[in-house]
């Protein structure tokens, strides 16, 4: 069957794919720049349909506390926010990473510090990277670009978080959440039944249902030789992770001289002027990381050996750009053109900030 | 009578209720903890909920409350526990969830998650333990410590000035329409204990009916906090406990 | 083909409808699009833009340098978005409390009085479409049957009825550029 094409916000994009993902339950806070995605769950009513539960919580502690509440027992559940929401919620999502437990969280970023503004930003990727909350722990990060992989990493956001248990996190940024363009939204499949839910997570808090052994979801471990071994498990869930799934796409690679590296909606800015400087002769590539955690780095290694330096692009001080320097291992320059308060750059100013880097050795290509 | 007599099935009076399993817990001799857990484990049993309950703990002295009562549970953050309990049970209408909560979690750092959980309805038990002191930190102040009362972080009494008043967190959630049942209880004698348990059954059977939320508070004592043997501890709630947390239903529908 | 428009004013004179129903129009004709707000308490007053690209090939960046065709109206816009527009580009705009007219000679302009004209149609809320009429008849990059296809695909069937209305203010709009 031919799917539909549909023109979208990223954001109402986010809450149809989780209704055809058949995610049993939403539980949200309004703010700026990503309220459509529970107003479009709220107008959608998919209550009526696929038994989604759809809730607008009290707060945005409340509502990863109900992530933590509804992924416990086994069911797929999301939230969605943005900068200042998502902080709000670190301290849930450290208990749901600690006690291995499934969820995607969406992450529609604007600027900050503080209350910082509405407009958008990439401000939050030591957080959703590095950890966040408290405690040794990892996000899957998946960063979309368009209004298309904005629906279909939902589906991916909720299968490596069941497959690996533990929480995945959609990046976006306003832009991507606030534009629209077209989207074949996923195929609708049923939710899970109590029976597939229970061969599925044997783990989960459902009621015992004639188990002998009761299910607790814990983080808990007084005992520090208990809590360490507890620490090891989820530190070779992440090595598993960061071994199977990399994810990336390239742009004009091959006979790049350098190489521009960004995410999300900056990486699509950064490819048009990379477009325009190649009709100039320029030979730039563009790497953009579609997980942010694991992050490329050994493609972007491999890579170094080839090119003569890097830019990374992101709205905010130069955070990406750590991880970029540490996969290079300090073998070729890595420099960062960024801007922040919610100040998206357009395409002339990507272009100027590699000439001001390269300037003289990009000069050269033109010979 | 001979001492076969005694440990013969016939003769047994008291045992350990079937879903009270045998580890040892960390409650300290004397606790109104241990005799609320007995009820409560008691009431699962015969209600039949053993399959179908889902318990959420708190952060506090029943941090550990998974660990005793033979039914699935889920620890939450401090405070989080009626967030956690509304989409457990959203998600699973067919099970029964309660939380079990400290004052602490329930009337300080959870506030609004309390207050919003039983404003909305959702169909749970929130069984909280008042004993106006932080127990298992070490006995500092509580959200529900009277005026005057000695605690770690209020050495010379709680003022009013300084602290603010204890809060009678079931009078305000009786004042909430999404409240069906709210009671005020203790643990102190057995025929408190006699009262207290069936009280927590009638607010089981409103959670199977799904007729709203029902609180039952169990003004408790805290004998290592106050710092007094456990009988004086239970003099000293009656005579100073009750007349702030007086015992009764507040709301019943 | 590849169109990169911006449409800016003020909050409420219909500027991001007015994207919305030109990146429907592109959707009816199988096109690529992109509509990229400016968002946030701008909506309800202050200045409001919207960047539509419309394009037979795959679309990089939403966010532009420059653009082939901008609708501008109000002052604060045309000050802004004049010099952006490409050389041999068009500027439609609407004269009306406008002090400072666009001086560029390098780029066709404009002016389209659709205040006037939906004061004169007895629906202010028909503004937008006479503009879009105007920018249709100097850039067809959608034919007004898609336009019309997208309106009714978008709108609610209870507003059905004001899809005549929206077809005569593109009509007008196509007039009096």
């Amino acid at each position: 069957m031919a799917e539909e094409i549909k023109l979208m916000k990223g954001n109402e994009a986010i809450a149809h794919a989780a209704i055809r993902y058949g995610c049993d339950g939403y539980f949200g806070y309004p703010i700026t720049p990503q309220s459509e995605v529970l107003e479009t769950l709220e107008e959608l009513m998919p209550w009526e349909t696929t038994g989604m539960v759809v809730l607008q919580a009290e707060s945005e502690v409340a509502a990863i506390n109900m992530v933590y509440g509804g992924a416990a027992t086994g069911k797929a559940v999301m939230t969605s926010s943005s900068s200042p929401g998502v902080s709000l919620k670190q301290e849930g999502i450290s208990y749901i990473a600690a006690a291995e437990l499934p969820a995607l969280i969406v992450n529609v970023m604007r600027g900050g510090p503080g209350l910082g503004t509405i407009q958008p930003s990439q401000a939050d990727y030591f957080q959703a990277t590095k950890g966040g909350g408290h405690g040794d722990y990892h996000l899957i990060v998946l960063a979309p670009a368009t209004v298309q992989e904005m629906a279909d990493f939902v589906g991916l956001g909720f299968d490596l978080s069941f497959k690996y248990r533990t929480p995945a996190m959609i990046l976006a940024d306003g832009i991507v959440g606030q534009m629209m363009e077209k989207v074949v939204l996923p195929e609708p499949r049923p939710r899970r039944t109590a029976e597939e839910i229970a061969e599925q997570c044997p783990w989960a808090a459902t009621g015992k249902h004639g188990r002998k052994e009761r299910n607790v979801m814990t983080s808990l471990e007084l005992e520090p030789d208990k809590m360490e071994v507890n620490n090891l498990r989820l530190q070779e869930t992440y090595k598993r992770i960061e071994e199977n799934e990399v994810r990336y796409k390239e742009y004009h690679v091959e006979d790049a001289e350098y190489l521009i590296v960004a995410f999300g909606s900056v990486a699509r800015i950064c490819l048009k002027a990379i477009e325009d400087a190649r009709a100039r002769g320029i030979k730039i590539g563009l790497l953009r990381p579609i997980t942010l955690w694991p992050f490329p780095s050994d493609r972007l290694k491999e890579l170094s050996s080839k090119i003569k330096g890097i830019l990374t692009v992101e709205l905010n001080a130069g955070q990406m750009i750590e991880d970029v320097k540490l996969a290079v291992e300090c073998k070729i320059p890595v420099y960062h053109f960024g801007r922040m308060g919610g100040i998206v750059p357009n395409p002339g100013e990507v272009m100027n900030a590699f000439n001001n880097c390269f300037g003289e050795a990009s000069n050269n290509s033109d010979l | 009578m001979t001492s076969e007599d005694i440990i013969k099935n016939g003769s047994v009076v008291y045992s350990r209720p079937r879903l009270l399993n045998e580890r040892n817990t960390h409650y300290c001799p004397g606790c109104s903890h241990g005799v609320v857990h007995r009820i409560l484990a008691e009431l699962l049993d015969e209600m039949g909920l053993e399959d179908k309950a889902i318990g959420v703990a708190p952060v506090g002295c029943a941090v550990f409350a998974y660990n005793y009562i033979d039914v699935d549970w889920i620890e939450a953050a401090h405070g989080r526990a009626p967030a956690v309990a509304t989409a457990a049970n959203r998600l699973n209408p067919e099970n029964v969830v309660f939380t079990y909560q400290g004052d602490g979690d329930l009337a300080a750092i959870g506030t609004a998650e309390t207050i919003h959980a039983a404003n909305r309805g959702e169909n749970i038990v929130m069984i909280f333990i008042n004993n106006a002191i932080y127990g298992m930190t070490g006995g500092q102040m509580a959200p529900t410590t009277l005026l005057g009362q000695k605690t770690a972080t209020s050495p010379y009494g709680r003022r009013a000035d300084i602290n603010g008043f204890p809060i009678k967190m079931s009078d305000i959630l009786a004042q909430l329409d999404g409240t069906c049942y709210v009671t005020r209880q203790a643990v102190h004698t057995p025929a408190a204990v006699r009262k207290a348990k069936k009280a927590l059954r009638t607010a089981f059977e409103n959670a199977i009916a799904k007729r709203g939320t029902s609180v039952v508070e169990f003004v408790s004592t805290c004998n290592s906090g106050w710092k007094l043997s456990p009988a004086k501890a239970n003099e000293w709630m009656a005579a100073n406990m009750f007349e702030k947390y007086p015992l009764g239903d507040l709301k019943s529908i | 083909m590849k169109e990169e428009i911006i449409i800016a004013g003020f909050g409420g004179q219909g500027v991001l409808s007015m994207g919305k129903i030109l990146a429907y129009a592109g959707l009816m004709e199988n096109l690529e699009v992109t509509w990229m707000p400016s968002y946030g308490p701008e909506q309800r007053g202050g200045t409001a833009n919207v960047t539509v690209i419309v394009s037979d090939s795959p679309i990089s960046s939403p966010v532009l340098d420059t653009y082939d065709t901008a609708v501008l109206l109000n002052q604060q816009s045309l000050d802004k978005f004049e010099a952006k527009v490409k050389p041999g580009g068009t500027l439609i705009y609407d004269p009306s409390g406008i002090h400072r007219p666009p001086t560029r000679t390098d780029i066709k302009i404009v002016p389209v009085d659709a205040m006037s004209a939906a004061i004169e149609m007895n629906n202010t809320k028909t503004y937008n479409m006479i503009l879009l009429g105007a920018l249709l008849k100097h850039r067809p990059i959608v034919s007004v049957d898609a336009v019309l296809r997208g309106l009714k695909k978008t709108l609610p069937d209870r507003h059905h009825h004001l899809i005549p209305l929206n077809e005569k203010a593109i009509d007008r709009g196509m007039d009096i550029a």
